[in-house]
């Protein structure tokens, strides 16, 4: 579909790149020596087993090889991606269980109002008023995320702060919305009764039974924020200018390099592939009854 | 949801009223919903008339008075050419309160009816199209939309088309979920016992019946809708300049904000994010009112 999508459909790729008022002759050249005039299927299979040798294609634009572009981009994506979700997971989850606690009181008005009104506004808005708060007013982050070469471990961590804040808020929202509907249902259960009747401590209930059983459903929504964090990249690389895996296919679109963004487009696919089945993987050793199944 | 409704339980007197003004009447009491309507109801007119009323031309460039602080005579600045950013702000609401309502409208439509025939005809219609439908919504949006923008090429029309074609699975997933319900009452039955046509089955006995659900995801989906909007025009392959459009505005504008420009997309922002919030508390509100 993403072949299709990049290489049938833009028709005439060297009038693409040369322009419109480029010789036919030029353009006739161009073709043939990037072969996009032969056959569709032959186009398509050599493209296929080129991938999966390693061989992305040789950018339009650059006229290198797109696999180490790809590759680094790939890696800045996965590090902005953690920073988020190493500040997230933690922090949200913790939210919608406070929330929960304190049901209907002010702290959880704030918490869920505040969470879900964040969470519909665009990446770049959200993005937009961090920077002049906290970047052009207080001073206190870097405007932008391109760390000084060679910088170690904790300065890049420091550039990474104010990009990945965004995607931090859009994913906050649902994360602890989840897990405050997920404590909700736990604490009203009958386990949860049959625990606090039995005279266990509240701690010891809210930890050994309400929390493990509220927070099965918030994994599998981390898990569906994947594809939304991904489309969140592209435009918070593009904001603050990161050499991102988004930043890569916004570029290559705008410049119509079509094997860097189909190569690019495609490693998102399979990051996305190897981030759900990987996720789904988690939820059945977390599940308490598939647990019991393995262990007889 | 639950989290921002403010509507009480109906009073007593509830009986008196028909389904419809009931509805109109919890709606008013919703505070999330007025303040949502408000919002939308003042960006309505801007977009509409906003040409007519703004101090400045939103277009005509003034390079003497580029990049000035806001002041009495530029209420929020002017940007780099020198255009007023107020007017600009005001006017730009045009383009995307154009763009994203098509598109959810494209949407309704598109996806009201495939919900409708995979709910009623089951069976192997509905598997189909629902694995088709579920293939297009696995892949992440913003993918599918680059690379139909590239290969179709940036323009208002392919913007509507992209939007309304990705929103439409979701709302065919949430019609065929609210169809299969129905199918089981006894007036469809009493449809095709008649042996009415399947199709008058579907949209004259069935859909008055699913409006309720549609209604609420039509709402919710303008909000997204809004969304993708101001997010392609950001990266460029949305609204195209030299329209006044914020997600433009904001993206030909932020190289310079380390220059302590704020203006120039300080306004911009705001007013995406009041519209979007304001749809949301209208969806919300809305939501709330038909499922008490």
């Amino acid at each position: 579909m993403v072949f299709l999508g990049g290489q049938v459909l833009p028709g005439n790729v060297g009038r693409a790149i040369l322009g419109p008022f480029a010789d036919q002759r030029a353009v006739d050249t161009l073709n043939h020596t990037l072969g996009v005039d032969r056959p569709l299927l032959t186009q398509y299979a050599t493209w296929v087993w080129n991938f999966v040798q390693g061989d992305m294609g040789t950018s339009y634009i650059f006229r290198s090889p797109v696999a180490p572009f790809v590759i680094d981009a790939l890696g800045n994506s996965i590090k902005l991606a953690a920073v988020a979700f190493v500040l997230v997971v933690p922090i949200g989850i913790l939210s919608g269980v406070v929330a929960a606690l304190n049901l209907n009181r002010p702290l959880d008005r704030i918490i869920s109002l505040g969470g879900l009104s964040v969470a519909v506004l665009p990446e770049f808005v959200t993005g937009i008023i961090l920077v002049l708060i906290f970047g052009v007013w207080l001073r206190w982050l870097p405007i932008s995320a391109a760390w000084p070469r060679d910088s170690g471990f904790f300065t890049q961590l420091y550039y990474l702060i104010l990009p990945s804040l965004p995607l931090f808020l859009v994913l906050f929202g649902y994360i602890a919305r989840m897990a405050r509907s997920g404590m909700i249902e736990a604490l009203d259960s009958d386990y949860t009764r049959t625990a606090v009747l039995k005279g266990l401590p509240w701690r010891t209930v809210i930890w050994r039974h309400v929390l493990r059983n509220a927070l099965l459903p918030t994994i599998t929504v981390i898990a569906t924020q994947t594809g939304y964090l991904i489309g969140g990249l592209v435009v918070i690389e593009t904001l603050f200018r990161y050499q991102g895996i988004g930043s890569l296919i916004v570029t290559a679109a705008r410049g119509k390099d079509f094997p860097m963004l189909e190569s690019g487009t495609l490693t998102i696919g399979i990051v996305y592939a190897v981030a759900t089945l990987s996720v789904d993987f988690l939820y059945s050793v977390l599940n308490p009854r598939i647990r019991l199944g393995s262990d007889q | 949801m639950s989290a921002v409704q403010t509507t009480s339980p109906a009073p007593d007197d509830t009986r008196e009223r028909g389904p419809l003004a009931e509805v109109l009447f919890s709606l008013l009491r919703s505070r999330t919903f007025l303040v949502g309507l408000a919002i939308v109801l003042f960006w309505i007119p801007c977009a509409l008339f906003g040409e007519h009323f703004v101090p400045y031309d939103p277009l005509a460039d003034d390079i003497i008075n580029a990049l000035a602080p806001p002041s009495t005579e530029h209420w929020f600045g002017t940007d780099q050419i020198g255009r007023d950013v107020f007017s600009r702000v005001i006017v730009g609401s045009r383009d995307i309160l154009t763009v994203a309502p098509l598109a959810t409208l494209l949407a309704t439509v598109t996806g009201t009816a495939l919900g409708l025939l995979t709910g009623y005809f089951r069976g192997i219609v509905d598997d189909v199209v629902s694995r088709i439908l579920e293939a297009f919504m696995a892949v992440p949006g913003v993918i599918l939309a680059l690379l139909a923008i590239v290969a179709l090429g940036t323009s208002t029309a392919t913007v509507v088309v992209l939007i309304g074609l990705s929103f439409a699975p979701i709302i065919a997933r949430t019609v065929r979920s609210a169809v299969l319900t129905e199918r089981q009452l006894d007036y469809v039955a009493a449809a095709e016992l008649r042996h009415e046509r399947a199709l008058y089955t579907m949209f004259v006995e069935i859909l008055p019946n699913v409006i309720p659900p549609i209604l609420v995801e039509t709402t919710v989906r303008l909000g997204y809708a809004i969304f993708a909007v101001a997010t392609l025009s950001f990266l460029g392959f949305g609204i195209q300049p030299p329209s006044p459009d914020w997600g433009l505005s904001i993206s030909s504008n932020y190289g310079m904000i380390s220059g302590g420009f704020w203006w120039t997309v300080l306004f911009d922002a705001l007013a995406i994010a009041s519209l979007v919030i304001g749809v949301n508390l209208v969806a919300d509100g809305v939501h709330g009112a038909l499922n008490d």
